[in-house]
């Protein structure tokens, strides 16, 4: 088997009659910054979700750091530790402040004792530029706030590989920038992330590789600057000059 | 079960008390909204003192016990008026549904938002107008649902007249079960009686809020 | 009223009022044990368990206190007299009438209870879940670490009218003979006919206990605070 830390081989989803995903196959190495564009409603999300089965495919097979997690008795929950996921709409834990949602898995899934996870929550917020705000409630954040805390709250339980569902699509223009960079400080320090953005800035900037998915399938894939100044499908470059319309030519660069 | 045909002799008997119950209920009811609405209106739109009065009315009656209330009608005003059964169950019940009915109906009022009130006045009505031609009948709508609800608590609680020995549905059940010495049966039947009485109230009032509710949605909310 | 007659009458209702307390405590707790599971079955239980809770629920919130209090003091006897003529021994189905006001009120708190903490449930939203779950929290983990906590505040202002509605329905016990408030106010009564009097001291007995309650929990309420997540049960 390839050292790919995700695999993905013909996945397929369906919800009634609508198929979300019709074979999907996909590899991601250690290392690479993965991102996927692409109309919405193409199943961007579900392909994410399935990765950690937390939509679970119709048919096809993932892998995680070598574990199957489709396997028919999979530790499920163990191989979740090690995908780190951020939610579009951040689903910060209402009850607990920004130092609680990054401990409570700590505590709970790691068994790891307060202390220890109290420190390390410190030192992931300290991380994403949140250390003063640690004692604040998630309803006392800003969303760019609240979804670094997101991001130390996956980042503390030191995943293999972090899935990020357009993390920045609920947030107000003036706070994508420092959640972007977070995201691209990660990236140079080697995290393997597969990413679901419009940020075309970002995905120039740090992704190593692009993905245009439609209608359930990857219709093309390469290289960011291939897919970005070269694209073979006509189907992405009418995407790729519509999304830069929309969202502006030099968005999210620094 | 040798006694079932004795049971199911006496159900006539104890559907006869189901309409008492009923009767105090519906009785109960009206006298509750009665009493509720126009103090529900002085809480929302009263002055000072009748708005404090109106509230201190509901604290009051919704920290006693229904029966205490029942209590103080039927034996503490005896020295002065004796109440039948039925009507100091009627009233005492009334008296504490009015509370409730008062509470909910000024969650409705006010949820209908002071936009109509002004948009009222402007064209010239004067409050009272207003009131009656613009707020109630939007107020009243949304009441529906948590007036359903206290149909249902009322129903429940006519059981308590029982205690001053009115023949309704519980009272007869008491009866057969003695007669019969098959508590169990008449009991649950009772139970199965005022549980099909409660299913049904509520049924008939989800319709009626649905034939009832206005097509669009009322968009104004309180605050 | 004069003094020495309220001095008179005071050791009896005082004690009363312990045993109006005493059956709410314990009917409250027993409610409580019932309803958190009642409402979880309710909302994530295998579909058979969801019908018995709502079963029990429905059965529960649509009948009369007191004819519950019937069926349970009066009927089971009767239930347990029958199947011993069968060759059943249920003799554990006979319960004294202090245990049958605790079981009585108990179980028809309980599926009141149920449904406070179910709309508190179901008003957290789902992505906390999928959140937890992401994170490799079992689904267990995620309900009694990230649903419950929040549930359970929400809860509390709809609990707190539990409280209030147990302490005032404690009263129909007096209808089988437990010595509560309102049986000792009856039994002084009758041994000195002053019904008005006495009526309106355990009236205003109840009240108070009930307002005081009211504000404690109020207190509690304001304690369990936690920013925002009131709010986010009122957008729904």
């Amino acid at each position: 088997m390839s050292n790919a830390i995700v695999r993905v081989e013909n996945l397929h989803k369906a919800y009634g009659d609508t198929e979300v995903l019709k074979g999907v196959n996909l590899e991601v190495d250690e290392g690479e910054v993965l991102v996927v564009i692409g109309p919405s409603g193409t199943g961007k999300s579900t392909m994410l979700r399935c990765i950690n089965l937390l939509t679970r495919p119709d048919q096809g097979r993932v892998w995680v750091a070598g574990d199957e997690i489709t396997a028919p008795h999979a530790d499920v929950n163990q191989i979740r530790e090690r995908v780190g996921m951020v939610f579009q709409d951040f689903n910060l834990f209402s009850h607990l402040t920004a130092e609680g949602n990054v401990m409570v898995a700590l505590t709970k899934v790691k068994k790891m004792s307060k202390d220890e996870a109290r420190k390390l929550a410190m030192f992931e917020l300290e991380r994403v530029g949140l250390s003063d705000k640690a004692q604040l409630y998630p309803a006392q954040l800003s969303g760019g706030q609240k979804q670094r805390v997101a991001i130390a709250r996956a980042l503390a339980m030191d995943p293999s590989v972090m899935l990020f569902d357009e993390p920045t699509s609920a947030l107000d223009p003036e706070l994508i920038g420092e959640v972007l960079e977070v995201m691209k400080k990660l990236a140079r320090e080697g995290m393997t992330m597969i990413v679901v953005t419009h940020e075309m800035g970002f995905a120039r900037e740090v992704s190593t590789r692009m993905i245009f998915m439609e209608h359930g399938v990857i219709a093309e894939q390469g290289p960011t600057q291939q897919l970005f100044y070269n694209p073979q499908h006509p189907r992405t470059r009418e995407f790729l000059g519509k999304i830069t319309e929309l969202y502006g030519h030099e968005q999210g660069e620094a | 079960m040798d006694k079932l045909p004795d049971i199911l002799g006496s159900l006539p008997y104890l559907l006869e008390g189901a309409l008492l119950t009923l009767a105090i209920t519906v009785l109960a009811l009206i006298s509750g909204f009665v009493i509720g609405l126009p103090l529900a209106l002085l809480r929302v739109y009263g002055r000072k003192p009748a708005a404090t009065l109106a509230a201190a009315y509901s604290t009051v009656l919704r920290g006693l016990p229904s029966l205490v209330v029942l209590f103080i009608l039927f034996y503490g005003m005896a020295a002065v008026v004796k109440l039948p059964a039925f009507l100091a169950g009627c009233v005492a019940l009334g008296f504490c549904s009015s509370a409730y009915q008062m509470e909910l109906l000024r969650g409705a009022i006010q949820s209908v938002g002071p936009g109509q009130m002004m948009a009222a006045r402007a064209l010239g009505m004067s409050q009272l107008q207003a009131i009656i031609h613009i707020i109630l009948p939007q107020a009243l709508r949304l009441a529906i649902p948590s007036w359903s609800n206290e149909a249902a608590v009322v129903l429940k609680d006519s059981s308590l007249v029982y205690a001053v020995g009115l023949a309704e549905l519980l009272r007869r059940s008491q009866q057969v079960a003695a007669r019969t010495y098959q508590s169990f049966i008449v009991y649950s039947l009772c139970a199965l009686i005022y549980f099909a009485m409660t299913f049904l109230a509520n049924r008939g009032l989800d319709h009626a809020e649905r034939a009832l509710r206005l097509p669009t949605p009322l968009e104004e909310t309180a605050h | 009223m004069d003094v020495t007659f309220w001095e008179m009458i005071w050791p009896a209702l005082g004690r009363g009022l312990l045993t109006t307390l005493q059956i709410s405590a314990v009917a409250l707790t027993l409610g409580f044990l019932m309803g958190i599971p009642a409402a979880l079955l309710r909302v994530y239980g295998p579909k058979w368990l969801r019908w018995l809770s709502v079963g029990y629920i429905e059965i529960f919130r649509g009948t009369p206190l007191l004819v519950q209090l019937f069926v349970i003091y009066y009927g089971l006897p009767d239930l347990a007299r029958a199947l011993e003529g069968l060759g059943i021994e249920a003799q554990f189905l006979v319960l004294d009438r202090m245990l049958a006001a605790y079981v009585a009120l108990g179980l028809n708190s309980g599926a009141y209870q149920a449904e406070y903490f179910r709309s508190a449930i179901q008003a957290i939203s789902s992505g906390q879940i999928m959140a937890a779950r992401a994170l490799g929290m079992s689904q267990f983990q995620a309900v009694t670490h990230i649903v419950l906590p929040q549930a359970l505040r929400l809860a509390i202002p709809a609990w707190s009218n539990e409280v209030a509605y147990m302490v005032k329905y404690t009263s129909v016990v007096f209808i089988i003979s437990v010595p509560d408030l309102l049986a000792r106010g009856q039994f002084i009564i009758s041994k000195y006919y002053n019904p008005m009097e006495i009526l309106l001291t355990v009236g205003a007995i109840y009240l108070m206990i009930v307002l005081g309650l009211s504000t404690i929990m109020g207190k509690i309420e304001r304690a369990a605070t936690i920013p925002g997540l009131q709010m986010e049960v009122e957008r729904g």
